[in-house]
Formats: structure tokens, sequence, C-alpha cells
């Protein structure tokens, strides 16, 4: 057991310094942080000086190691634009992404896991297929579509609420609804295709075949078995709560991490992005840990190939 | 004396397809019957059916009835008495049979609770005992272990524990030995037969394999196609099979004793149950067939004591093997 972990730390955090590596030298081959920040009409002597304070001339590979130099000693930078250490920027948008994500996770869950056992259950039937065509609507149509839509009834034609900002928990509705929808769907059709398959496994049978009440095998028997793939997605979903609503936060002008994210890659704000794609990583990597430990507490296969692994 | 359970007419079809096309069978309270055929030809569906596990889609027909009561389309309630309590079911492949995230422990007294009346240390001490009646050492501790903690020959083990948990009347082993090595097998066997002489059982096993079923059991049904086409005790029925699919499966068995010869394989395939042939099913594979015999299916027809065929041509057949000429 212990090793099992051990083993999935170690690839956690090599999987992380991938991360920040990839980020760092694409950021670093994509565009100069002085152009863009002072702009192309600025005197040579400026850029030059700008590039030299901020490192930018040194050779890329010596960069590297005085990033990662910097992380060991726990500083990630500041930003070129208003001096702020990157970490200060990110840390404050976090609460407004929150906002959003967490309740959308949470109505995801409510929404999307009955419906796929529903759909499951009572599959071929005139809800399982509604279940299905919306879930399949839901996950095709681009959140940024969607969230257009959702503007165009409920902002523009029906004025019930507020197209964008974030003045009151009404200007959150919108955002939170189209984070929602979109997850659902695709945790609808995870839950009911792991349902489906769990049902057509012959211990169900034999649940069946003792004579326990279809409820009870449906609760003690389908359930335990279909939470393990759908655990899986919930991880993902877990994982994105930090940076998952990039474009929605975007559409409705809501300043939480994604749009400084945004901001930050346009105008090559390196400390800033690279920030904020180290914490991506980083609750990705332990959102993917947790549902490795889940496993082995819902598959008692797995828990026993940890040990003797 | 009256049967345990009658079945008559049974039929099912899958999404139009028959499958099952009106299955009679009898069984007597203590008897063993095998129920043999190859695989297709309805031998688990018409269990599955009689209990009710059969999914939605299935079209069921026909009358099923345990002790005289009807069963066939019974309240859940009803059926979920039955299920585990008079009729319990063990199966092919006892590794997928057992539910991988419950332990044994869960799963026995799962069965224990719903049909004994038993409460909480009773429950854990039936079922320690009933690991240690079907061989399963060291009961006590094993009972908190997972099913993959078990060798295949074990877990048939503890499914059949499972299923004399509800002290049951009649007990259904489908192919229960066929995912087994063959020295495990014949472990298996001893106990199903040891239990079902202990407990007064009614047993009906369900096999591809003859020998299994010439042995353990007392009387045997043959199947072909969703119908019963031959029925008889045991011994007379390897001794002299009348119906001319029952006489190819026994002709394709080589003899233990006597000289070699040649296996006798049936000719041709079972055909598509979409597709099936007007008269009886055999037919295009009969060497005996006659014009007659596809115009209309012949019914289960008793032709000596105990003994019942479904063939119209029985007598020639008979004559055949017996080696006299028909004149």
């Amino acid at each position: 057991m212990g090793r099992y972990f051990a083993i999935r730390i170690g690839r956690a955090a090599l999987t992380i310094v991938l991360v920040v590596t990839f980020a760092f030298v694409v950021l670093r081959l994509s565009g100069d942080p002085a152009l863009m920040i002072l702009g192309p009409e600025a005197p040579p002597e400026v850029l030059a000086a700008f590039r030299k304070a901020w490192g930018l001339d040194d050779p890329i590979w010596f960069q590297y190691l005085d990033y990662f130099g910097a992380i060991a000693k726990g500083e990630l930078g500041r930003s070129m634009r208003d001096g702020r250490p990157a970490i200060e920027l990110v840390l404050e948008r976090i609460p407004a992404t929150l906002a959003l994500t967490l309740p959308a996770f949470a109505f995801k869950v409510a929404l999307g896991v009955p419906a796929g056992i529903y759909a499951a259950l009572h599959r071929g039937s005139g809800i399982d297929r509604a279940v299905m065509m919306t879930a399949v609507a839901g996950f095709t149509v681009p959140s940024f579509v969607l969230a257009l839509l959702l503007v165009l009834v409920f902002a523009v034609q029906l004025g019930w609420l507020p197209s964008g900002g974030q003045d009151s928990w009404r200007h959150a509705i919108l955002p939170i609804a189209t984070l929602s929808l979109g997850g659902a769907a695709v945790l609808a059709r995870f839950t009911r295709s792991a349902m489906l398959e769990v049902l057509g496994q012959p211990y169900i049978r034999t649940a069946s075949a003792k004579g326990m009440p279809w409820r009870r095998v449906v609760t003690s028997h389908a359930l335990p078995n279909a939470a393990i793939p759908t655990v899986t997605i919930l991880g993902f979903m877990v994982g994105a709560l930090i940076a998952g609503a990039v474009v929605v936060e975007s559409v409705f002008a809501w300043p939480g991490v994604g749009r400084l994210l945004v901001v930050a890659v346009a105008n090559r704000d390196l400390a800033v992005v690279q920030c904020i794609l180290l914490l991506v990583a980083m609750t990705m990597v332990t959102s993917n840990l947790i549902v490795d430990f889940l496993y082995g507490f819902l598959d008692p296969r797995l828990r026993a190939k940890g040990a003797h692994a | 004396m009256s049967p345990l359970v009658s079945i008559a007419g049974l039929s099912v079809a899958f999404s139009g397809v028959p499958v099952l096309r009106g299955v009679d069978l009898a069984l007597g309270k203590g008897e063993a019957l095998g129920l043999v055929g190859e695989s297709g030809s309805g031998k688990s569906v018409t269990w599955l059916a009689a209990l009710g596990l059969l999914p939605r889609h299935a079209k069921v027909s026909g009358s099923v009835r345990l002790d005289g009561r009807e069963i066939l389309g019974a309240p859940a309630a009803e059926l979920d008495q039955v299920r585990g309590g008079r009729v319990a079911m063990i199966f092919q492949d006892p590794a997928s049979a057992l539910n991988p995230v419950l332990t044994i422990r869960k799963q026995l007294c799962e069965a224990l609770a719903l049909h004994r009346d038993l409460q909480g240390n009773a429950v854990k001490a039936e079922a320690r005992r009933l690991l240690d009646l079907v061989g399963i050492p060291d009961a006590g501790r094993r009972l908190e272990a997972y099913p993959h903690e078990f060798s295949g020959g074990q877990v048939q083990r503890i499914m059949i524990a499972m299923a004399l948990a509800g002290n049951p009347d009649l007990l259904i082993a489908d192919e229960p030995t066929t995912a087994l090595d063959a020295t495990i097998q014949a472990q298996i066997l001893e106990l199903l037969s040891t239990v079902r002489r202990e407990m007064g059982m009614a047993m009906v096993l369900i096999s591809h394999d003859l020998g299994v079923v010439a042995e353990n059991c007392d009387r045997v049904a043959v199947m072909y196609a969703g119908r019963i086409v031959e029925q008889a005790p045991s011994n007379q029925l390897f001794a002299d099979p009348v119906h001319p699919y029952a006489q190819g499966l026994i002709g394709a068995l080589p003899p233990l004793d006597g000289p070699r010869r040649r296996l006798t394989a049936i000719p041709g395939t079972v055909p598509d149950p979409a597709m099936m042939p007007d008269g009886c099913a055999f037919a295009p594979r009969c060497t005996l067939a006659s014009e007659s015999c596809g115009h209309t299916a012949p019914s289960l027809a008793p032709i000596a004591d105990g003994r019942t065929v479904a063939c119209i041509r029985a007598e020639a057949s008979r004559r055949a093997l017996l080696g006299i000429a028909a004149e």
C-alpha cells in the first residue's frame, strides 16, 4: 500500500515538473514580453534595459535553472506589468473563480449522477433517450456557445439576469449554469455507461437470484461498482476547479483566475502565467492522487495489487 | 406425487426472435434432473425465465408452477421469496458471479438475512457453518476476504454455500463446473451430490457434458433449438437414446470399453433461431428425416414408462439404432 502511493506521488511530482517546464519553454519561444508590455514603439535601449532587468537576455537554460532555484526558495516571481508578486495576483482571484466552480461542481454532481443512474435503470425508455439527447447536446455544444445562448435568452430577450460582471449573486447565475450544464451532461453519460456495464455483470444476476429486491440490488450491489469509473471523471472535475472556467469567465467578464490567465498570456506576463499553470498542475495532480486513493478504497482488488506491487 | 416444479409451454423471445419454443418439464421433490444440449439450445434460459431473471425486453409466456402455485409473472415480492428461498441458482463462471467489491461475509449474510429468521451473531455463525459445510478451510477468517482472494473452485464452493443459505427445495446448477479444472470439477460435483443428499434438495444440473449428467442425475432431458426433444431416466437414455439428436450426441462420445470405433458427428449446424424450419427443428440435420418431418413440429409424446420423445420417426429411429432394417 505504501509503495503504491510512493510511486504515484513520484509520478505526480514528475508531472508537475514537466508541465512547468513545457510552459516555461513555450512562453519564452512564443514572443518577447518586453515588446508586449512596452509596445513596439519603445526605444531599443528601454527594451534592452527591460530585458536585462527581468533576466530575459540570459540563455534560456540559465533562466530555467534560475526559475527552479527560485521555486525551491518559495518565490514564484513578480508580474512584469505591475511588479507585484505573481502568487499574490493569482491568489486574490481564486475566491472569485471558486464562487463559480464550486457551486457548478455541486450542480454537475447533483444533476448528472442521478440522471445517469436513472437513464441506465430505464434503458431504452423515453426518459433515457431524453437524458441522453440532452447529454449529447450538452457536451457537443462548446461552453462559449452555450454561454452566449444563455445570455441571449436570459439577459437580452427576457432581461431577467445580467449578462456580465460580478456585482451581485445574480451575476453568478448564468456563468454557473453554463459550467453546470456541460459538466452534468458529461457526468450523466459516464454514469449511465458505467451503470449499464455493471448491470450486465453476472454478480447482479446472482444478487437477484438470491431473492434480493431489485432496489437493494441496485443500491448495494450495482452502485458501489459503478462508482469506480465515475470517480475518475469526478477527479478531473475537481482538478478543473481552479482553471476550468477560462472561457466562461471571459464571456461573462468575471474577474477570476481564468481571465487573469487570458490577460497574462496575451501580455506574455511570464511569471503570472507560470504561477497559474503551476497551480493548475498541482490541483490536477492532487485530485488525481485523491482518485487513486479512492480507487483503493472502492475496489479491494486494487488494494491487494497495491499491497503486492 | 405432485411435482415440485412443473413447466408447461414455456416460451421466450428476445426482440421477436424465439429462443424457447414451448418447454414442458416436470421435476419431483428431491429429484436430480440433467438438462443437456448444445450452447444456445435454451437450457439456461429455461430456468432464468422460470425465475424471472431474464432482462425486461425478453418476452416470456407459458406456465411455471412451484408446488402448484404459478410463479411466472408473479409479483416481485413473491418472486423474491422464491428466488434463493425455494429455488436457488448457481452459475457457470464463479469468478464473475460474486460481487468483487463486497466481502464474502456480506454476500453470504445477505442471503441468510433474506430467507432465514436469524439475528446478529447467529447470522455470522450460520455463515461460518455454511463455509465449513462446503469445505472452505479456516472459515471464520476467510469470511472477511473478497472474492478475488479465492481460487475458482473455492468461489464456486462459496456460491454453493450462498445457494444453500435459504434452505432451498431446488438447486439449479447452470454449468457449475464448465469454467473449472478437471480435478476441481470432480470435487464440486461431489460436493453438490453430498449436499443434495443431506438436505434432500432437488437439483437441475445444466450441462453440455453428458458424462457429468450421466453420473449425477436420475433423469435427463435433452434440449435442441429451444425445445425438449427427449427425456428419460439417465441409464435408459444413455443405453438406448430414441431421438435422432440424442442418438447423435451419444454417438459422438467415445466408449470407455469395447473396441475403438469411429466417432460419429452430427452433420450440419444448429438452425438460426430467427430462421427456424417449419417442422421439426432437427429435420435438416437428421439422417432419418422424411418429408412429413418438415411440416409439423412433433410434440413430446410418451413412448414408455417415464420416457417421452418428440419425434414422429421415433419408432424408425429406434430400429435404426438396434440395427433392425425398417421393412
